[in-house]
């Protein structure tokens, strides 16, 4: 007998007990939590997505789609970088402004070329503002998902508001299981020596999201809803 | 399971041990009091945490009552999505496919993603044994590794080790395993982490064969999810060519939209994040991105024997968050390698006696390892009533009983009247002793009045049949205890 079958037949002698009429999947659990905590305007969304994502030491920034390529320029020229990956997908305009050499997303480099990079600048899926993440699915405009975890600087771009989401269940709905996607809330950390949080061991150790708002009449505010958690 | 830790004693003996350390006891006390405070305010966060902890508790019960369908789907989606199932009864078995499929790939060494089911069946002893080197890449199983030491703890493995202890080990052993640390490393919390990501870094970017476990694997999908902090789990699951991730069959969750409600409650209950830093999740292979190969291993070692008994099942629902470790009066007091077991704290005392059965003085012992005060069960984000099972497993031993050992029923002999009792009253006498473990479990007192006996449940149910049990005292024990030791215990 292979081990395939030795452990189904396990499973389904250990589950003599269970009525072979069991509740079905649909019914056997309740969905009565919350889609979204709180009810907050599209404005407070962001709001909050910016707030959570700086808790986690995450470098926000907002500006408009016009001012977005100067803004880009300028990072990468404060950091002193002196190569930036783009992925072959990204809307052209927005490193549009920098000098910065650029270096392909290529499928046969190697993790060591990747190392030698200095700022990496992509798009992103979805970003979820209840608990500050953003998330990557690898589509032309974001890449592999190693570009964005061997160089030490990443820029990610937020579409605002169509890529806001408020919360989990909701970006569980838009993401597609098939591709690979990578969860990012905050630079990487660690809470392993006595429980107090170093950012950057391993992923890159500055993490900045520029919220760019389509929105001719959006505002670029830093305060602070009231209740918005 | 592949046995105790070597020459383990029984609980009582090895907490006896710890309680007397005091380094350790300074160093657990913090971390599980900072992280018990943090975890509450995330859990205050979410209106709706009651009705998060009831969905998970059903989805995973659901599976479980289902599991045999739900297997089959998972197999059928990765083997869809370009990956290769393997299955595996027992720990050897397990060890057995992983060693062959990393040798197949000519190479002898590889990177592994902290993973509960790959200490638990002692991989990395059983590489070694074939000249395949482990690295672990969590900077916490970098410690427990380089300091040859054993971890104490589900998800922060080296709590027992301060930031002094931790710079030594960095400064003595890195250089054997690799780059070595930098010269005049300090005990900061940054410099040490630096040390680490210097050290790891150059074997990640050679890697060709990443290991790991996975938090939960999607039915409908055949997607693996990896929930982390460091980036070190990204580093194996992207670079390598090849993957072979290890996960136990109870890992399953039936649907995708089932992931809403752990990627919520499992941060909030491990790390008291609202988010973990970084979450992977990958279906089979995807061209140019990612390893090439992808094999999953699906582990019983002892999970259809836990599933077969209808009261110790519900351990099998655990999504190994730790919170239950941080709130124990007992583990607080005793630490993690008390247990014996990769598993420690309260989900050990029901989950590594169910693997292994009780046949050793340990795990015999490890159904007493515990107050009843049921403060696990409270924060248990999938609702396991640990104490329940505790009391069930405390019967088992001394009572006797049908259970399953490896698919077998057999019908387990009570233990002698006078082991029990004297296993029963080591455990009630070690309690009493240890009035901080006494202390946390008298303010819940109210709260879990439903757990208290009035008897001594398992094997001291006998003995308590005809004697009485020491009275509780009317002045509070701690208070006792300040006025009759003058605090001198050091358990503040
Ligand atoms: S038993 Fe519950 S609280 Fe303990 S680790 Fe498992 S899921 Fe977390």
């Amino acid at each position: 007998m292979s081990s395939r079958e030795r452990i189904l037949g396990r499973v389904r002698r250990a589950l003599a007990d269970v009525p072979r009429d069991d509740t079905p999947y649909e019914e056997a659990v309740a969905r009565d939590y919350l889609r979204e905590h709180g009810q907050r305007s599209v404005e407070e969304t962001v709001e909050l997505l910016a707030e959570n994502l700086a808790d986690y030491r995450a470098i926000v920034h907002r500006c408009t789609p016009d001012a977005l390529p100067s803004l880009i320029a300028g990072l990468l020229a404060d950091r002193g970088a002196r190569s930036l990956l783009v992925p072959a997908g990204l809307d052209e305009r927005w490193p549009a402004a920098t000098e910065v050499p650029r270096v392909q997303d290529r499928a046969d480099s190697t993790a060591h070329e990747l190392d030698r990079v200095d700022s990496v600048l992509t798009a992103c899926a979805v970003a979820i503002a209840e608990t500050g993440t953003i998330v990557l699915d690898g589509g032309p405009d974001q890449g592999r998902r190693r570009i964005t975890l061997v160089p030490d600087h990443h820029i990610c771009v937020v579409r605002v508001p169509d890529q806001v989401v408020s919360s989990v269940p909701q970006a569980l709905e838009r993401l597609d299981p098939a591709r690979p996607l990578t969860w990012i809330s905050g630079p990487s950390a660690t809470s392993d020596i006595e429980l107090d949080r170093v950012e950057g061991v391993h992923g890159p150790r500055t993490l900045e999201v520029v919220l760019v708002d389509s929105r001719a009449s959006a505002e670029v505010s830093s305060s602070r809803p009231e209740g918005s958690r | 399971m592949s046995g105790t830790f070597v020459g383990m004693p029984a609980f009582p003996a090895a907490a006896h041990e710890a309680v007397r350390d005091q380094t350790l006891r300074g160093n657990l006390r913090h971390a599980t009091h900072t992280i018990r405070a943090k975890r509450e305010k995330a859990v205050a966060e979410v209106a709706d945490w009651a009705q998060l902890r009831e969905a998970g508790r059903r989805i995973k019960d659901h599976t479980l009552r289902h599991l045999d369908r739900y297997l089959e789907q998972v197999e059928e989606a990765v083997t869809a999505a370009g990956g290769t199932v393997h299955w595996a009864v027992d720990a050897d078995e397990a060890n057995r496919i992983v060693t062959d499929l990393v040798k197949a790939t000519g190479e002898s060494e590889v990177v592994k993603v902290k993973s509960m089911a790959t200490q638990e069946i002692g991989l990395n002893e059983a590489l070694e044994a074939e000249g395949i080197r482990a690295y672990e890449t969590d900077l916490a199983e970098l410690i427990v590794q380089l300091g040859k030491d054993r971890p104490s703890h589900i998800l922060v493995p080296a709590i027992h080790r301060n930031r002094g202890e931790i710079r030594d080990i960095f400064a003595r052993e890195m250089r054997e395993w690799g780059r070595p640390a930098p010269d005049g490393l300090t005990d900061t919390p940054a410099e040490l982490a630096e040390a680490a990501r210097l050290h790891l870094r150059e074997k990640f970017l050679r890697a060709k064969v990443g290991v790991s476990g996975a938090n939960f694997m999607v039915a409908e999908t055949g997607t693996l999810v990896v929930v982390e902090s460091e980036g070190n789990g990204r580093m194996c699951l992207t670079l390598p060519e090849t993957l072979i991730s290890v996960v136990g069959i109870e890992k399953i969750v039936p649907t995708w939209r089932d992931l809403e409600v752990f990627l919520q409650t499992l941060p909030r209950s491990s790390t008291a994040e609202r988010m973990n830093p970084y979450t992977s999740t990958w279906t089979g292979t995807t061209d140019g991105d990612g390893p090439r190969t992808f094999h999953l291993v699906l582990l019983d070692n002892g999970r259809t024997d836990t599933l077969a008994d209808e009261v110790g099942r519900q351990a099998l629902r655990c999504i190994r968050c730790s919170a239950c470790l941080n709130v124990c009066p007992v583990y607080e007091r005793a630490g993690g390698h008390a247990y014996g077991s990769v598993y420690p704290g309260p989900i050990g005392a029901i989950l590594s006696p169910q693997l292994r059965g009780t046949a050793s003085e340990i795990d015999a012992s490890l159904p007493y390892a515990s107050s009843l005060c049921g403060a696990c069960y409270e924060v248990c984000p999938v609702a396991i009533d640990i104490p329940e099972v505790l009391v069930h497993l405390r019967e088992r031993v001394v009572e006797g009983g049908p259970v399953t050992r490896a698919g077998n029923k057999v019908v387990l002999k009570p233990a002698k009247g006078h082991a029990a009792e004297r296993a029963a009253m080591r455990a009630a006498r070690w309690a009493f002793a240890h009035p901080g473990a006494l202390r946390t479990g008298q303010r819940l007192a109210s709260r879990t009045r439903r757990f208290h006996p009035r008897t001594l449940p398992g094997p001291g149910r006998a003995w308590s049949g005809s004697r009485d049990l020491p009275p509780v005292p009317a002045e509070p024990f701690r208070d006792w205890w300040q006025r009759t030791h003058g605090g001198k215990d050091g358990a503040k």
